[in-house]
């Protein structure tokens, strides 16, 4: 008789918790908008409260890496519940779209804001900040005559004092997409090899590590995202501050075709359910007050001429910028990683 | 036959009812019940069977050529590599812990269990927080003015995640070596002694050939999660077939490719269980109860005493101290991670999912022993064991394996639902907490089985035949005699399940639903996001978790001693 009382009550404890737990979907919104998001930054979070704050729209998050963001939109079909498909690199929107898994966007105000270098030719995506992977070397270590491209680090001069990040990250292949499409496949195959040959230490760790590995002495170059060395500027921790006196900034081939860029970029899902929605979102990323928010709080260039600068992107200034289309990064990343793969960069 | 011997009606008629009967004994709920459950859990493995019968794509050809070579080596030597270390510590921490007196050896005795409540994943980020050049390690040293080379705290490297493995998986050989010494070995070792051999002698020629069977088993276990394991070599950018998995599957695309590496890494398994039945051999191992007296343990010296505390003290600080007080120091660098509302939304999210697996699970742990208890013929055992294969298949192998069919049934069904009732629903399985539901149960079905078939065990049979005799329907003996009965079978499979759902991450990372994280997958995600310190709040509560049913179940342990 104990032990039966003593179910029940599990039972219907357990029950509860669930009941508490499915019932939490609920709430007064007049509407929702689902967003496959690559971008995990707090800022973001910020970003679409606001969003639902003006609009009463709400807004449903799934972070994942684009990659797998797109293998779940594929296996999903039809019936999926995505609306925007949000990623950090311009070739994973452009896979989307090949992929038929995106539409056009039918946006007057879109059209009307974003640059056509930062939109698709079918304006089935569009970028809404860009950023800038830059050379980042030792100051004590590297004399700045020593490098002004990305074709140096591959250099025997360089031999054994470059870290990387590994390959899988999509900023890597979508550089060596660039640089294929630039120079062909047979100088990047070389250029990989050399780099890969050049490495102090297996690549690992994201950017944030590969800078304090300078720091740290375990190498003295490696290829990074501005961003970070201006979040590691204003990390909580005095050590992670320490690291940025140690290093120094560099955009690289300026005497030829500008520095590599890439963008965090939306797109809007082929059977998006939510589709207005998600244009109602995808206009306010573009909006003045998100834009500022995205430069100055997260370190990102604006794709809006005249918004405010972080005061890191202002010190850093102005920069040529490879003027590829972004599609390209799509369209060469598949050889890309397989010239990767062949030279061993892990 | 002589036909003219069933000529007579009635006899035609007993014999019909004994077919039906036999049939019945074969076909009836109970056994139909334990069939689907060994189809159902079969599931990921037939589907990757049905694939590999395809034949490989470019993508898979591409892998062979270039990096596939790379993944086996660096798994195999894994395999060895945490193998040879958790060895060490976990058969000998176990031999002094039970026979030798040492200072603290009471504690040591349950805390060097402890490590296994931190899942490997949590306890690299820790690691490479400790060692990072930001990290305590590294700025102490530093303002210290001590020089080393800029390598000399490189650990994020193959070694490194073997050796961080090795430190949080040996309490498995250590648990069942243990159980071994304490219980099993009390006669032969006096025996031992009274022949004058000395404590190594024992230990060596003794002890160790005769515990063989234990260690081994617990080896097993390690391997298994050595070969499951996806967040440490993905932190630690070691790749392995299980990245390997990950890697095909969503980086390139290719289900296909991602299901010929699932194909050899299971082989890896099979291979490995194999090796553990062939070194079993026909030996049979009585298990021999004790005199019932403890053990006369040994009284070194002094020094030696010392020495041996602080060598069991090794892997209880390293595989959880120094790890859980780097989470500590994070969470109290950013406490306002503890009071976020998302945090708390994890909690309940992760909790309720755990607790509704233990408790299906453990449902369906229980009907599948008691059908095979109620039927105990050869196919059902086989089904019995068929059913908990699930453990020693790797997480991702298990997601990549139930997703793919799913979807196809997903399919029909929204079609069907469509065109019959009009209604969309999106998708009812794949994506959804069914589905996750569900792949949980296939992988951690052992974790409640077999703690309660060690209950029903200790039950005896005639109670079966007694309640069948007096006309008590066999469900009705369940309730009212067996459960109350195996209780503590049901509370510590079902403790144990929570624990390894809560823990559980490339499986979950593959299946879990639209807008949904448990504390894994956040930890993970925050640590991969370049946020450490907050991922250290939903890591401690996946540990604080893990160590309630180490607590208990040891208490268990030292009560029956």
């Amino acid at each position: 008789m104990h032990l039966r009382g003593q179910s029940y009550s599990l039972l219907i404890i357990f029950f509860s918790v669930l009941i508490l737990f499915t019932s939490c979907s609920g709430g007064d919104y007049i509407g929702e908008v689902n967003v496959y998001s690559h971008r995990h930054y707090p800022v973001d979070q910020q970003i679409f409260s606001a969003f639902t704050e003006q609009t009463g729209i709400r807004v449903n998050v799934v972070s994942a890496s684009a990659d797998e963001l797109i293998t779940k939109l594929e296996l999903e079909g039809s019936r999926s519940p995505a609306d925007i498909l949000i990623t950090v690199d311009a070739g994973r929107l452009e896979k989307a779209k090949q992929s038929n898994l995106l539409q056009p966007i039918s946006s007057e105000e879109l059209e009307k804001r974003v640059p056509s270098e930062f939109m698709d030719t079918d304006k089935q995506w569009f970028a809404f900040t860009y950023r800038a992977r830059a050379i980042a070397y030792s100051i004590d270590r590297v004399q700045p005559e020593e490098v002004t491209d990305y074709e140096d680090l591959a250099l025997p001069h360089f031999a054994d004092r470059v870290v990387m990040r590994p390959s899988e990250h999509t900023y890597n292949q979508s550089l060596v997409a660039s640089i294929l499409a630039h120079s062909g496949a047979e100088k990047t195959a070389n250029w990989c090899r050399g780099l890969t040959e050049n490495f102090s230490r297996a690549p690992r760790g994201n950017d944030r590590d590969q800078l304090k590995a300078v720091a740290a002495g375990q190498g003295d170059i490696t290829i990074c995202n501005t961003y970070y060395v201006a979040k590691l500027a204003e990390s909580a921790q005095a050590a992670e501050r320490e690291v940025v006196n140690k290093v120094r900034i560099l955009f690289p081939n300026q005497d030829n075709r500008g520095t590599h860029i890439n963008i965090s970029g939306a797109g809007l899902t082929r059977y998006a359910p939510n589709k207005e929605e998600a244009i109602l979102l995808l206009e306010y990323l573009l909006s003045d007050e998100v834009q500022t928010k995205l430069s100055v709080e997260n370190h990102e260039y604006p794709v809006i001429e005249g918004i405010e600068l972080s005061p890191f992107l202002k010190e850093w200034g102005t920069f040529k910028i490879d003027t590829l289309p972004l599609y390209k990064l799509g369209k060469y990343n598949e050889e890309a990683v397989r010239i990767i793969d062949q030279c061993g960069w892990m | 036959m002589r036909l003219d011997v069933i000529s007579n009606k009635d006899q035609i008629s007993t014999i019909k009812r004994g077919l039906y009967w036999r049939l019945f004994r074969v076909v009836n709920p109970w056994t139909i019940f334990a069939f689907i459950c060994a189809v159902l859990i079969a599931t990921p493995l037939i589907t990757i069977l049905y694939y590999l019968i395809e034949g490989p794509s470019d993508t898979w050809h591409h892998l062979a050529e270039t990096v596939l070579l790379n993944y086996v080596v660096n798994s195999v030597i894994l395999v060895f590599g945490v193998s040879a270390i958790s060895l060490l510590l976990g058969v000998s921490t176990a031999w002094l812990v039970s026979t030798t007196r040492f200072y603290g050896r009471k504690f040591f005795e349950w805390a060097l269990i402890l490590p296994l409540a931190v899942p490997t994943y949590i306890v690299a980020i820790a690691y490479v927080g400790i060692f990072d050049y930001t990290g305590p390690l590294q700025s102490l040293s530093r303002s210290l003015g001590f020089e080393f080379g800029p390598n000399f705290f490189e650990i994020v490297n193959l070694q490194g995640v073997m050796v961080i493995m090795s430190f949080v998986l040996y309490p498995y050989v250590y648990v069942l070596a243990r159980a071994w010494f304490a219980n099993q070995s009390t006669t032969l070792l006096e025996s031992g002694r009274m022949l004058g051999s000395s404590a190594t002698r024992t230990f060596f020629t003794l002890a160790l050939p005769v515990a063989r069977p234990a260690i081994v088993a617990g080896l097993s276990l390690v391997i298994m999660e050595v070969l499951n394991d996806y967040g440490a070599v993905k932190y630690f950018g070691v790749n392995t077939l299980t990245t390997g998995i990950f890697r095909s599957w969503f980086s390139l695309g290719d289900i296909s490719a991602a299901i010929y590496m699932c194909g050899v890494l299971m082989l890896l398994v099979f291979l490995i269980l194999g090796l553990e039945k062939w070194q079993r051999g026909k030996a049979k191992y009585t298990e021999n109860r004790g005199s019932g007296k403890p053990l006369q343990r040994y009284e070194p010296t002094k020094t030696r005493k010392i020495l041996i505390t602080i060598w069991c003290s090794i892997p209880l600080l390293v595989g959880f101290i120094f790890p859980v007080s780097q989470l500590i120091s994070w969470t109290i660098y950013s406490p306002q991670s503890l009071l976020d509302s998302s945090f708390i939304r994890l909690v309940v999210n992760s909790f309720s999912l755990a607790a509704v697996v233990s408790v299906l699970g453990i449902a369906v742990a229980l009907l599948l022993i008691y059908s095979i208890k109620l039927y105990p013929f050869w196919l059902m055992r086989i089904l019995g064991r068929f059913s908990t294969l699930g453990y020693s298949i790797p997480g991702a192998v298990i997601a990549v394996g139930i997703m793919i069919p799913l979807l196809y049934l997903d399919k029909g069904l929204t079609v069907w639902l469509e065109n019959t009732l009009n209604m969309n629903l999106g998708l009812l399985l794949s994506g959804t907490l069914v589905g996750l539901v569900f792949a949980y149960i296939v992988r951690f079905l052992a974790v409640g089985y077999y703690p309660l078939e060690s209950s029903f065990k200790k039950t005896s049979d005639s109670l079966l035949g007694a309640s069948r005799v007096l006309g008590v329907a066999p469900a009705r003996t369940l309730s009212k005699i067996y459960l109350p009965m195996v209780k503590t079978g049901i509370f510590s499979g079902a403790l144990l399940l929570f624990v390894d759902v809560l823990k559980e991450l490339p499986l979950t990372l593959i299946m879990r639903p639209f807008n949904f994280n448990t504390l894994a997958t956040r930890a993970f995600e925050l640590a991969s996001d370049e946020m450490v310190a907050e991922a250290a709040a939903p890591a401690l509560v996946i540990i604080l978790t893990g160590i309630i049913p180490i607590i208990l179940l040891s208490k268990l342990v030292s009560r029956k001693n």
